[in-house]
């Protein structure tokens, strides 16, 4: 078709040459087909791809979860709900179900407040603007391996940074790992540490689209600058916040290469796995060991549940909140 | 960037400002000075560099364990291809979703933007399995394939096509006789390219950062940098920190370059509202 295209001189339509009337009318057909058609074509690819590896997979969990799989002899068996039963009776799938609340938490919520009030900072007239806004997003360029390996020794039990200050300051060293709240904050720190600058970001992008002559009219009402980041920025940035607690909580309840990398590399999180998250859990009983497939997948999909449910109240609660302040 | 900058920022801000950045930066630059250290000084405080950076590099290259050089290689092909397949499949549905007529375009665009909410992760059991069946696992194209196409890719090329391309463009174009892939490759393309270089940015970072998915369906033989990172952190027993801070460093190194060289498109592109993973 394009060598078609390429015969034609590239003069206005308007003027065609008029000896070659068939040759015309093959390139006008071809022309509909091409506008009819091609769109399809140019998005197919990704419905293609998605489909086989995004969500197939998936879909095809809940399927995986209905079978006990056998390693040795490679057979899978029909096992209907059982695995969703064992699920109920498990101490560490509820131990780990707590330690990722708590986490998740931990993390999401000084974050995202913190990331708000940062934004309003930023959201100002002042030099080396760009640096400074380099400098909070900086920590989301790391990778989440390297984040954990200097993490876990900047909360090190005996030799740590944190417990150094805490000892130069005349504190008794924190047991970051044995105890399970302090572990949580730990992890809850790095996560912390690598998105707030990031949702900062996010925060300032849906600031600045807010007119001016807003917080003019509120300035002559004598209202303080406080008082107009409650009641203007914060309402009417409200889908950026809700977009932003959203991903969150997507991304918070499948916390993985943090607590991993915090302990050592191991999926157990900690002796008394007071810190292994559910995605710790899933990978150890699938991945090492007996490749208890089945049961990993009835644990993925009763996540997919918690993370659905969650984000639901997240999603409520925080559109209430700020709703209710009044305006 | 013009907006709604109204409080000129008083001496308290910058100095808010200037201690998130410093918490920021501090961990990183930390890390980079043990990496300088004699492994017996690994935990002497306060945190002053020491002159061993070249020996632990040289010592961590030479763990035949972790890898690392391979694995550095092995981040840079994926990476790279998986960016390049990113934006151009992106802004082709992109500039098809934006600038085209097709039947049932609406709901195909509300079904990518949907796509964005499916956490893969979930799905990862199956796709291992996949993997096994089509006999990938410990191949690079087990950590490619997967991630050619990306919704949030396609949705963003939308948004920027809409207001980036004129439709008088497009008609003079179509009016010159250039059929609809002439007018994608020579006119939107082109025209595409700073919404391109953002979201290159951005997946070639997403895709250098990824851990979870290398580390199930890789094998030492094939690792990426994370990877060879694993390995080295796994070994801790024996102790050897600074090669393994040397590790992070060299790790986290290209990105900072990276960084360094296009924060700017970077920090635009997240204001933008990227998306998170």
């Amino acid at each position: 078709m394009s060598s078609t295209v390429g015969a034609v001189p590239p003069t206005r339509a308007a003027s065609p040459p008029p000896s070659a009337p068939l040759h015309r009318r093959r390139s006008y057909r071809l022309g509909r087909w091409d506008l009819k058609y091609s769109p399809y074509l140019y998005v197919t690819p990704f419905f293609v791809l998605f489909g086989v590896f995004g969500l197939f997979p998936v879909l095809y969990t809940v399927y995986v979860s209905l079978f006990d799989y056998e390693l040795l002899s490679g057979t899978k068996e029909y096992a209907g709900l059982e695995n969703y039963r064992l699920l109920m009776q498990d101490a560490q799938f509820w131990n780990a179900a707590y330690n990722t609340l708590g986490i998740f938490l931990l993390s999401t919520v000084p974050q995202l407040i913190v990331a708000l009030m940062l934004a309003n900072l930023l959201n100002r007239q002042m030099r080396a603007r760009t640096l400074l806004r380099m400098g909070v997003v900086i920590p989301n360029i790391t990778s989440v391996a390297a984040v954990g390996i200097i993490f876990a020794l900047i909360f090190a039990d005996r030799y740590g940074l944190i417990n150094w200050l805490l000892g130069t300051v005349g504190f008794d060293p924190i047991a970051w790992r044995d105890n399970r709240f302090a572990s949580w904050f730990a992890i809850a720190f790095m996560v912390d540490w690598r998105w707030t600058g990031y949702n900062a970001l996010i925060y300032l992008g849906a600031m600045q689209a807010i007119p001016k002559d807003l917080y003019e009219s509120a300035s002559l009402d004598g209202a303080s600058t406080w008082r107009q980041f409650w009641t203007i920025t914060v309402p009417l940035i409200r889908p950026t916040i809700l977009f932003t607690v959203i991903i969150s909580t997507i991304g918070g309840f499948q916390i993985f290469t943090e607590p991993l990398m915090y302990g050592n590399g191991l999926v157990r999180g900690g002796v008394d796995h007071q810190f292994q998250t559910l995605a710790m859990y899933i990978y150890e009983k699938t991945f090492t060991g007996n490749s208890e497939y089945g049961y990993g997948a009835a644990m993925s999909w009763l996540l997919f549940m918690m993370i659905i449910i969650f984000a639901l109240i997240n999603f409520v609660l925080v559109r209430r909140s700020v709703k209710g302040d009044k305006k | 960037m013009p907006g709604a900058q109204l409080w000129q920022a008083s001496p308290l801000t910058y100095l808010a400002l200037i201690l998130g950045g410093v918490l920021s930066i501090f961990p990183i630059i930390w890390s980079f000075i043990i990496a300088s250290r004699d492994n017996s000084a690994v935990y002497e405080m306060p945190p002053t560099p020491g002159d061993q950076l070249f020996t632990n590099v040289d010592r961590m290259l030479a763990n035949e364990d972790a890898a690392f050089l391979y694995g550095l290689v092995n981040s840079a092909v994926v990476s790279t291809v998986v960016t390049i397949s990113v934006i151009f499949f992106s802004s082709l549905a992109g500039f098809a979703f934006a600038k085209l007529k097709f039947r049932g375009s609406n709901a195909l665009l509300l079904i990518i933007i949907l796509t964005m909410m499916v956490p893969t992760q979930l799905g990862v059991i199956p796709l291992y399995l996949m993997m096994v069946e089509l006999g990938w696992t410990g191949t690079l194209q087990a950590v490619i394939v997967p991630f050619l196409v990306q919704g949030f890719g396609v949705f963003m090329m939308r948004q920027y096509a809409m207001s980036a391309i004129s439709d008088e463009l497009i008609e003079a174009a179509r009016l010159d006789g250039c059929s609809t892939w002439r007018i994608y490759w020579n006119v939107v393309l082109p025209a595409l390219r700073p919404a391109a270089a953002v979201l290159g940015l951005l997946t070639f970072m997403q895709t250098w950062n990824e851990f979870l998915w290398p580390f199930i369906v890789l094998t030492p033989d094939t690792p990426t940098v994370q990877y060879s990172l694993k390995i080295l952190s796994s070994g801790l027993y024996q102790t050897d920190y600074v090669a393994l801070f040397a590790g992070t460093a060299l790790a986290t190194l290209p990105l900072l370059i990276v960084f360094i060289i296009f924060g700017r498109q970077i920090i635009g592109g997240i204001m933008e509202g990227a998306v998170k993973s």
